[in-house]
């Protein structure tokens, strides 16, 4: 078994970090450039944090498979950034935002952790805004702020409908800085394809040169991956094409413990799928539901009329109904599967009927045309160039789609996983977003880990590594390793085989989506696990690559990324069917509430709301690789203590 | 529907390269131009032909990875977008389509239609930042920033650094790009400090790495899927020309 130690500092919640900052070991400064640290990923956490260590006087590698820091996913984010600013007067602060947060992540999240989120929330602004990020401003020239789901007050900051641009913009420019001053080396093109440990501690990786093909040692002092999510396990999904677990999973199978991995999120407002071809699933943004109505016609005999011919007296606008106090600004997991029992009802829309209507009518007539375009123009241009339909005169058509994924390596309050030296950041991680996470809460904490909580807890593990210490690259361990990674790339491009990796990308995507996707079940789950494991096998005998691989070749660089997601899949099915409760996004069938329950008599949940049983699920799930994927993984288990909020029932009517 | 394409294929940097033609298969109006090309790749592949290398990423028009040119044009007929955003509802059946990469001298091709734009980051490392330590910073409230700047400031901050300024000039100049940058940076109180630094340093780096002249004749503009304005290369100008004078 695994030892999971969260190292929560004692004392009260609100002085936890305070007290671990300065109680923690520091690192004279002319030591600290004897410490080598490999940052792989340079999304917001990434970037922040290379910039940030280098700052410090660490010496720091990046590495990303982009050509680019620039390209990493959080570029697409849309819709802002959460900070307990309290800037609008209207009743914010730090503690309402741990709460909110907390109760958004239906308690499943670590409350410490959440609590230094939420105080480090306000420094991130004050940062991003001296780096010249161009947030939306008022007329008096101060930071302007809106609503977003989860929460009933306005603290999210933002710009335009690119926050995620902006703030990686701004990421990238002090990881520019530090590539210019010396004190990042940055290794692009280059893909983490292997972890090395030496006497339990990571201090190495292994990478594919993307241009060459050739395969490089790095070994450091400490490795932190900052690699993003998997929701690409999927296929369709709004991440990028690129984004995957590969760095996370052989992390994992180096000893690395993965949190939660059933927590998936379904986004409730994506552009429907329109055919097999389909690549992608585009989000439009959360921000959205701040002025358009979701409906879907009463009764399904209207789901194919055209919207304007369904008067208003037919229309369900159906969060407005069910959630009265959020209405449309229910959390994402609520109004997802909201949206899919009102389609499994037959009153979908669209010539799938997996639709439902996100209407502007109301608030054009209210602010008018200019001001809805001032705030969403850009959405709704990219709504026009995808479903060549014009969402100013009639509604769009919107669908849940897959968009984050909360869990991911366990870590300690330090962000370290319980392989020393390992740390992970960001999405890449489990610790913040409980079951669920509440919008403009990501790019909040992938700037939090990286720009204040790593640089500060990353000395408590150096503070304990000697100087000089850093193993050479010609040992025992790195060479298994590499002859891992050869090993792969031998039998992938020996010609042998004949399905692509693309094609079992889609099968597994649909397995998942069907099984392990917004309704899970027992027997559902038990069938995917034996289908998953029949495409593994699959996979190994029948996989073909083309093209060699000293040049440039995606299809092998797609072939990896698709094993570790197949063998990951299969683990979330095992998360999923283990975790006998409903909570956040994940919904078991089984375990929801019902019109005989209290709660629904006394009106505070509604039938068919997820049902926890915190008694025997009040826990982190931690997953152990057993040593070979033909065996089942080893559940270990951290139990959530809340020291400050009780666990309530989470009701947004 | 269907098209022809007529693709540059190029094993590497150093190989020659040279067009090759392909039949569609039966496309959807409604598939976005990468998505065609996907389809493309997947019966090439099962016939056991390599697959047309292409970069691409977020699929939705804002990591600035996809490039390609489309007939001549980079990023395609459609004003305004990418080529991901591009849709096979702009072409008609039966279209004959040429395919090339971005073709600058700093853009090596790697293979067939990527390029390596690694020179774009080298001129932002020379000095596309705002100087600030982590933790430094004062209340963000604590500095005004006026609405019409910092609206300015980010009609500049939306590019998305793809380099099809680069690919449409016959100059191959990087000066929309740089000219973006600068002009989000220097329009911000923020970015005063370093103001005629910051545009100094980057316009040697884009000289340093090979990029043309500007002539002003506003390609970069018709092609940009940001379309950041061709305005910016005159803020940008001035303020090399001042920093030039101190």
């Amino acid at each position: 078994m695994a030892t999971l130690n969260s190292n929560i500092p004692s004392g009260p919640l609100s002085q936890k970090w305070e007290n671990h900052k300065f109680s923690s070991k520091l690192i004279n400064p002319a030591n600290k450039r004897k410490y080598k640290i490999i940052v792989v990923g340079a999304g917001l956490a990434g970037s922040s944090t290379s910039a940030t260590l280098a700052e410090l006087g660490y010496e720091v590698h990046n590495f990303v498979f982009h050509d680019s820091p620039r390209r990493a996913h959080s570029v697409a984010a849309q819709g802002g950034i959460n900070a307990a600013k309290n800037y609008q007067n209207d009743g914010d602060s730090v503690h309402r935002l741990f709460y909110d947060t907390i109760k958004g992540g239906d308690y499943r999240a670590r409350e410490a952790n959440v609590h230094r989120l939420a105080e480090v929330s306000v420094n991130i602004i004050d940062q991003c805004a001296a780096q010249g990020v161009p947030f939306a401003r008022e007329y008096g020239g101060l930071l302007d702020n809106r609503s977003f789901g989860g929460a009933q007050v306005s603290r999210t900051f933002y710009a335009r409908g690119q926050t995620g641009q902006q703030l990686l913009l701004g990421a990238y420019s002090a990881l520019n800085k530090m590539i210019g001053a010396g004190g990042v080396i940055s290794h692009t093109h280059s893909e983490m394809l292997d972890l090395v440990v030496v006497n339990g501690h990571a201090k190495g990786i292994i990478v594919r040169d993307l241009q060459t093909g050739v395969i490089h040692r790095h070994s450091a002092d400490a490795i932190v991956l900052a690699t993003g999510g998997y929701g690409n396990v999927f296929n369709l999904s709004t991440y990028a094409r690129g984004s995957n677990v590969t760095a996370s999973w052989r992390a994992y199978k180096r000893g690395a413990t993965f949190s939660n991995p059933c927590y998936t999120q379904i986004h409730p407002t994506c552009i429907p799928v329109s055919g097999e071809y389909q690549s992608k699933l585009t989000l439009m943004s959360e921000s959205l539901r701040n002025d358009g109505r979701i409906w879907v016609p009463k009764r399904k005999e209207d789901a194919q009329k055209a919207p304007a011919d369904i008067a208003e007296s037919d229309r369900d606008y159906y969060l407005e109904r069910m959630y009265s106090a959020f209405g449309n600004l229910a959390p994402r997991d609520v109004a997802s599967r909201a949206a899919k029992t009102v389609c499994d009802e037959g009153r979908g829309i669209g010539s799938t009927g997996l639709g439902v209507y996100l209407d502007f009518a109301e608030s054009i007539k209210r602010l008018g045309e200019d001001k809805v375009r001032e705030r969403y123009g850009n959405l709704f241009s990219m709504y026009h160039e995808i479903t060549n339909e014009n969402a100013y005169t009639s509604p769009m058509r919107i669908y849940p789609a897959v968009h984050y994924t909360m869990g991911g390596l366990w870590v300690d309050y330090n962000l370290m996983s319980n392989l020393p030296g390992l740390f992970v950041l960001g999405e890449a991680n489990f610790s913040d977003h409980g079951a669920n996470r509440l919008g403009a809460s990501a790019l909040m904490q992938g700037l939090s880990d990286g720009y204040f909580v790593l640089p500060s807890t990353i000395a408590t593990y150096l503070s304990t590594v000697k100087t000089g210490g850093r193993p050479g690259t010609a040992i025992g361990e790195f060479k298994e390793a590499e002859e891992n990674v050869q090993g792969f790339i031998r039998r992938a491009t020996s010609g042998k085989g004949s399905r692509t990796p693309d094609s079992f990308h889609k099968q597994l995507g649909k397995l998942m989506w069907e099984y392990c996707g917004m309704a899970r079940n027992k027997a559902g789950l038990e069938k995917a696990i034996g289908l998953i494991s029949d495409l593994r096998e699959e996979y190994r005998t029948n996989l073909r690559v083309l093209g060699d691989s000293d040049n440039w070749n995606q299809q092998l660089e797609k072939a990896g990324r698709v094993g570790d997601f197949i063998e990951l899949g299969e683990l979330m099915c095992r998360d999923a069917l283990m975790r006998e409760e409903s909570c956040g996004g994940h919904f078991r069938e089984e375990y929801q509430y019902t019109a005989a329950d209290s709660e629904v008599q006394q009106g505070i949940v509604n039938a068919g709301d997820v049902k926890r049983r915190d008694e025997q699920f009040a826990f982190v799930a931690a997953w152990e690789f057993p040593g070979s994927a033909d065996k089942a993984p080893i559940l270990n288990k951290e139990p959530l203590v809340y020291e400050e909020v009780e666990m309530g029932t989470r009701s947004y009517k | 529907m269907k098209v022809t394409l007529k693709v540059w294929r190029q094993k590497n940097a150093k190989a020659a390269g040279a067009f090759k033609t392909y039949t569609s298969p039966e496309l959807n109006p409604n598939m976005s131009f990468l998505e065609m090309l996907d389809v493309l790749n997947e019966e090439l592949s099962n016939r056991g032909e390599e697959p047309i290398a292409f970069d691409h990423d977020c699929r939705e028009g804002i990591c600035g990875t996809c490039a390609l040119v489309i007939n001549g044009t980079p990023h395609g007929p459609q004003k305004g977008v990418t080529t991901c955003q591009t849709y096979m509802r702009s072409f008609k059946d039966g279209d004959q389509l040429v395919i090339e990469p971005w073709r600058a001298g700093p853009f090596p091709i790697i293979k067939d239609l990527v390029c390596d734009r690694k020179s774009f980051d080298r001129i932002q490392q020379a000095g596309g930042f705002i100087t600030v330590r982590t933790g430094s910073a004062p209340d963000a409230n604590s500095l005004p920033v006026p609405k019409e700047d910092s609206d300015l400031a980010m009609d500049a901050a939306q590019c998305i650094g793809c380099g099809a300024c680069v690919a449409a000039c016959k100059n191959a100049s990087a000066m929309l790009f740089v000219a973006a940058k600068v002009s989000h940076l220097g329009l911000m109180p923020q970015g005063q400090p370093e103001r005629y630094r910051r545009v100094k340093a980057m316009v040697e780096q884009m000289d340093t790495e090979g990029f043309g002249a500007c002539t002003v004749t506003g390609s970069c503009e018709a092609v940009c899927p940001k379309q950041i304005s061709l305005d910016f290369i005159a803020r940008l100008n001035r303020d090399y020309a001042v920093s030039l004078l101190k």
